[in-house]
């Protein structure tokens, strides 16, 4: 099964252009707010309509420009996870689920009743969705829209709604629900974390395009795009200049740099993370002029610039001590970004 | 005392009440799922409202009318008449009472999150069947509203129905023209008797408004869990 997209959507000061294939498999699309993620799910479910393009359901043609092709959302048959689940407030945990379901009223209320147990909502399916918790609330979304076994799944920021503690609860749960649905799944969030743990491969988005896409392990420690390496949490990028084939000048922070990969000529930036520095001397070391830290729950992380006048940095380090004076730039960690 | 005013007011403005009701009620949904030309509609459909109660019967007058287009048409085909006519004091009702059940009703539909509504589309809801099962269910409150708003003014309404249906005493007198011939001539104890009643009931009709309208009336019985 797979999906392919191929849209545009022009809107006065913003233009969506995504281009994307998925197969079977969770994917996370990762951006900021206003990148267009949330807009593209809406394009692949036919709420929105896009000026021009082709959009293909496991084969099926929804959307199509050229061919005046364009299935309404109800025949598209795609799950959509809202981000405030979109329950239908005047309709019980049990009206919500029994009302997407063909049939007679009684066969309707079972097959309800069936998946209302196997979703944990027994106790709760003769109440309204205002009086049960953020958990049960997606959990009711959820087995709304599985109970129709949609040919997609698309959760947009499906845990922004809950509280620190449910989300990882249900962030579980979530896992064992998507490693049942066999097909598509799309997944927005603008968590790196959440992207990395719920997904297979990560699609990142940036102003309303596909900024690169790949297996997460790979966008994670090898990103190739500026957005790429900002959105999977890089604090540390300068803007870059070649100076050799294995030697790139950081231009904001006033120094050179060696590096194991080579420099190309596409390579505009470079970015650290921000424990990836090592103190004391060793290959790339400079000294540094600390300007203060902030205590994490865990770490603690330094303000520091390489000369006077250059722009800060962070480094995180976990143990406690005294601040650096000299911090190196392993060559290998160094990312080069596009 | 003669209590045909009372009636004729009362079967008026149930009758108009019940047009205005489903007119009023696809007039919003209509408006509020326009996307473009919306400000003409609406403000064409909130019109009614704020024209001069003369100039409404007169528009009502040369449109229904045995000169005007749907009035000699009426007669012509039908055989019925309107002006003069307690159906005309009916239309005359609806014709004023529509903008408030309009307008009522639409600011409930708004108030819908959008995000139910997609979600509804997206798991194979019917336009008809997220009209009936959830915009209306979720805008109860200001539907009912609406219509009792409505009510209230059919039943207060003088100028349009005064040119419209005249004012014939047992056949389209209604209780707000009723207040008009009694201070007319002279009787003003009966003036008060039915100002008394009209005003008895415009206060009902507010206050029920007022407690549909009101959260503690939509909370259920189950206190909601954080």
């Amino acid at each position: 099964m797979s999906l392919k997209i191929n849209i545009r959507k022009a809107f006065p000061d913003f233009v969506l252009n995504v281009e994307l294939d998925a197969d079977d498999g969770v994917l996370a699309l990762l951006g900021g707010s206003g990148c267009g993620k949330s807009l593209t799910l809406k394009c692949i479910a036919g709420i929105e309509k896009p000026d021009s393009g082709r959009i293909v359901i496991n084969g099926q043609v929804v959307f199509d420009s050229d061919k005046n092709i364009n299935i309404p959302p109800q025949g598209r048959n795609v799950g959509f996870l809202f981000q405030n689940y979109a329950l239908f407030p005047t309709m019980t945990v049990l009206g919500n689920i029994a009302s997407v379901v063909e049939g007679k009223k009684l066969h309707r209320l079972a097959v309800a009743g069936e998946i209302a147990d196997k979703f944990g909502l027994e106790s709760v399916k003769n109440l309204y969705p205002r009086e049960i918790s953020g958990g049960q609330q997606q959990r009711t979304a959820l087995a709304r829209i599985l109970v129709r076994k949609p040919q997609i799944l698309m959760l947009d920021e499906p845990f922004s709604a809950l509280d620190t503690h449910l989300r990882w609860h249900m962030e579980q749960e979530m896992a064992v629900v998507l490693a049942d649905f066999s097909g598509v799944t799309l997944v927005v969030t603008h968590d790196r974390d959440e992207a990395y743990r719920m997904s297979g491969k990560i699609a990142v988005m940036n102003e309303g395009r596909l900024d690169c896409i790949g297996d997460k392990d790979d966008i994670f420690t090898n990103p190739k795009t500026l957005e790429a390496a900002r959105m999977t949490g890089c604090k540390n990028i300068s803007k870059a200049e070649k100076t050799g084939d294995y030697a790139v000048y950081a231009v904001d922070w006033g120094i050179t740099l060696k590096t194991v990969k080579p420099v190309t000529d596409r390579v505009k930036h470079i970015g650290v993370r921000s424990h990836h520095f090592q103190p004391g001397l060793g290959e790339n070391s400079f000294p540094i002029t600390v300007h203060g830290s902030i205590n994490e729950p865990f770490s603690r992380i330094w303000l520091f610039a390489f000369n006077e006048n250059a722009e800060k940095l962070q480094f995180a380090t976990k143990c406690e001590g005294c601040a650096p004076n000299a911090l190196s730039v392993p060559p290998d960690k160094i990312l080069l970004l596009e | 005392m003669d209590f045909r005013p009372f009636v004729i007011s009362i079967q008026v403005a149930v009758t108009a009440t019940v047009f205005t009701f489903f007119l009023g009620l696809f007039a919003a949904n209509f408006v509020y799922k326009m996307k473009r030309g919306k400000g003409i509609i609406d403000t064409l459909f909130t019109l009614p409202m704020i024209l001069p109660p003369t100039v409404a019967g007169f528009f009502l007058l040369t449109t229904f009318g045995r000169q005007g287009f749907v009035g000699s048409f009426l007669e012509s085909v039908f055989d019925i008449r309107i002006v003069f006519t307690p159906t005309g004091a009916v239309i005359a009702s609806i014709f004023v009472a529509f903008p408030l059940m309009y307008r009522t009703a639409r600011g409930a539909f708004e108030q819908i999150d959008q995000n139910v509504i997609y979600a509804a589309q997206t798991l194979g809801f019917s336009r008809h069947k997220i009209f009936w099962t959830l915009k209306v269910p979720m805008a109860k409150s200001g539907i009912l509203a609406g219509a009792v708003l409505a009510f209230a003014r059919a039943l207060g309404e003088f100028g349009a129905t005064m040119m419209l249906a005249g004012n014939i005493p047992g056949r389209t007198q209604t209780m707000a023209i009723a207040v008009f011939s009694a201070v007319n001539t002279g009787n003003i104890q009966l003036a008060y008797t039915w100002v008394a009643i009209l005003t008895a009931m415009s206060f009902a009709m507010i206050m029920l408004m007022n407690f549909w309208a009101s959260p503690r009336h939509r909370r259920r019985k189950n206190v909601p869990k954080n």
